[in-house]
């Protein structure tokens, strides 16, 4: 038991924030408080313009402190948060693909006059209040603060050095996530049912990691990584609670992830939500997940790695393998790219199992060739539509490339990299976590990743051969023109992918220097 | 292991106590039933015939929210009142800025029309 002490004075010693490194996450909170302002006091006409100053000011000026809040790594906040590489690197990443993400958000050229967003999000699906709200072509612009408040606990996530700083930073990138996929404009009621089901599953996940977390403190008396770590390095009785604990805070942020057997919202929701928030969740979610993750097995849990090792391994082997398997027989072409991002998370965790300096670095680069691909993809159907919105049957998109060739070789630069293709970013990014993996003796792993990547190949080039070698089934498909905005995402989501296709040096270097988490 | 015992025997007591109450109310109690007893509400009120996907007015659930907003402030500003003398310049400036933020949510609920009632 712990007793108070009996003097009062200096019980609360007024903590020492360092508001030069926390700078990031509070210029994006801040913008998301200016959001909130703007939806409520500006008139409904001004808000759009206003929106897009507040959030792309808020990300860029957030880019720009992140750039100078100096190298030195340490741990800051009163040890709650971390401040080394990993975290810089991610955030930055973060920044970065959701600068590229909101572009998308923006696009009201696709839909002439219209975002891909629901005017009133508590209309009932169908009802006059809609159709009405439709015609008028009313516009909300709710989405831009709700995705700020997200990019803060994204943020915020990767950098957590506590599990409650990690669970706070959890629910601020998880809650307006549930909130986002439920507005898609078309197709209401899928896009309520994706909400709820990432809700409920997404609140249950949270729960198992909240359960793990009080079972970890009570074998370590701390929440702090570095204790964590040193309780398991020098005690050895009552191992059921951390074994327990590890077990549970894996599931909560397996499930964020997306990792089998916890993958099966990925599907429904991304195929739910609106097309650019998936975009936008797919990529930066996984980032700042990956991050949390990585940092919670290498720091916290790498003085017993061999317990839960071989579980890792498994799980990753059958989340690579469940992806590719089920992406194989997928006719949307949302869904099956939600398969393939169940993969890449596969893929990834071969990273973690390497448990080296060289897995991080190969992880920190993965995510970037993800990331952009997959904002990239998804921001290509966007453009591919049909009568009822977007086209999302796979048989719409045959013979695209001889109507749009540019979409389409757009759209195979994604897929290929996706893939893992020589001169795309996928395949260094590939090479990377499969040598770290070998390296560390999980040749098994690795070689389930690469039959894994033969039949991942298979779909993704059907895909191109649907579009490029063969005739289109029906005309109601076109290629909508789209934005400037929309065609600068697409073009920097290109332009990264090939770039570290052709010279991986460049990403491989920032990377490896960025890969030595703080304990 | 001995720091759950009296927790397991706790336990062990609660269940009890309710497998107890409801062996000995089936064994010693009258068993009388008529129609008012094996209605939903014993008060004798039909359960309403509206399907749980209708209307439900959404000004119960702003005003609650509201409500917890508020809440949620005070229970904050608890542990400062008791120790503001030690936090000092510092802990008056989280404080202010801790109120500013539930205020944008406060304005915002205002400006969008979450207090009007009819």
């Amino acid at each position: 038991m712990m007793g108070l002490p009996a003097a009062t004075q200096g019980l609360f010693p007024v903590p020492q924030l360092e508001y030069q490194n926390l700078a990031p996450v509070l210029i994006v909170l801040v913008a998301a408080l200016l959001g909130v302002l703007v939806e409520a006091f500006l008139p409904r006409a001004a808000r759009f313009r206003a929106q897009l100053v507040v959030s792309f000011g808020g990300l860029l000026i957030a880019l720009a402190a992140l750039f100078f809040a100096g190298n030195t790594d340490g741990v800051i906040a009163e040890g709650a948060i971390a401040w080394d590489g990993p975290a810089r690197f991610l955030q930055g990443l973060i920044l970065v693909l959701s600068v590229v993400a909101f572009l998308l958000f923006t696009d009201r050229k696709i839909d002439p006059g219209r975002d891909a967003f629901a005017p009133r999000v508590s209309a009932i699906p169908g009802s006059a209040e809609e159709q009405s709200l439709t015609e008028k072509l009313v516009q909300q612009t709710e989405v831009y603060p709700l995705a700020l408040f997200s990019v803060s606990g994204m943020l915020l996530f990767p950098a957590a050095n506590d599990l409650l700083m990690m669970f706070v930073a959890l629910e601020v990138l998880s809650l307006p996530l549930y909130l986002l996929a439920g507005m898609a404009r078309r197709r209401r009621l899928l896009s309520q049912e994706a909400a709820l089901k990432y809700f409920l599953l997404g609140a249950y996940s949270s729960a198992f990691f909240l359960f793990g977390s009080a079972m970890i403190y009570g074998y370590a008396n701390s929440l702090r990584f570095s204790e964590i770590a040193a309780a398991t390095a020098s005690q050895s009785a009552s191992e059921g609670l951390l074994l327990v604990g590890i077990g549970l805070i894996s599931v909560g942020l397996l499930f964020k992830i997306g990792a089998a057997p916890f993958h099966e919202w990925t599907p429904d929701v991304y195929q739910g939500a609106p097309t650019v928030i998936t975009a936008f969740m797919a990529a930066t979610t996984k980032v700042a997940a990956f991050g949390a993750l990585v940092r919670i097995f290498y720091v916290a849990f790498g003085p017993v790695r061999e317990q839960w090792l071989p579980l890792i391994s498994v799980i990753s082997a059958l989340t690579m393998l469940v992806g590719v398997i089920f992406a194989l027989t997928q006719r949307e072409m949302k869904r099956m790219l939600a398969y393939s991002s169940i993969a890449h998370a596969g893929f990834l965790l071969t990273g973690v199992v390497a448990l080296s300096q060289k897995g991080v670095s190969a992880i920190l680069f993965y995510l970037v060739a993800y990331g952009f691909a997959t904002i990239g993809a998804f921001g290509i159907v966007t453009l591919v539509r049909d009568g009822a919105g977007e086209a999302s049957d796979l048989s719409a998109w045959a013979g695209l490339g001889k109507r749009s060739p540019g979409v389409a070789a757009l759209f195979s630069l994604f897929l290929l990299s996706m893939a893992g293709i020589p001169l795309t970013a996928g395949f260094p990014a590939k090479f990377a976590v499969f040598s770290a993996a070998s390296a560390s003796g999980a040749s098994w792993l690795v070689i389930v990743g690469v039959i894994a990547s033969a039949i991942a190949g298979f779909f993704y080039v059907r895909v191109i051969v649907l579009m490029f070698f063969t005739d289109p089934q029906d005309d109601n498909t076109t290629v909508a023109i789209p934005s400037l905005a929309t065609a600068i995402s697409l073009a920097v989501c290109a332009g990264v992918t090939i770039v570290l296709g052709v010279l991986p040096q460049i990403g491989l270097e920032v990377a490896d220097r960025a890969s030595l988490f703080i304990r | 292991m001995n720091v759950y015992t009296p927790v397991l025997v706790l336990a062990a007591i609660g269940a009890g106590f309710a497998l107890f109450s409801i062996i000995s109310g089936a064994i010693a109690g009258p068993s009388r039933y008529n129609r008012a007893l094996l209605d939903a509400y014993e008060c004798g009120i039909d359960p309403t015939e509206r399907k749980a996907a209708g209307k439900i007015p959404i000004k119960y659930f702003l005003t609650a929210m509201l409500f917890i907003i508020f809440d949620i402030e005070i229970v904050f500003l608890y542990p400062w009142a008791v120790a503001f003398d030690q936090l000092g310049l510092f802990g008056l400036v989280e404080m202010i800025v801790f109120i500013l933020t539930v205020f944008v949510a406060y304005m915002y609920v205002w400006r969008r029309g979450g207090l009007e009632w009819d």
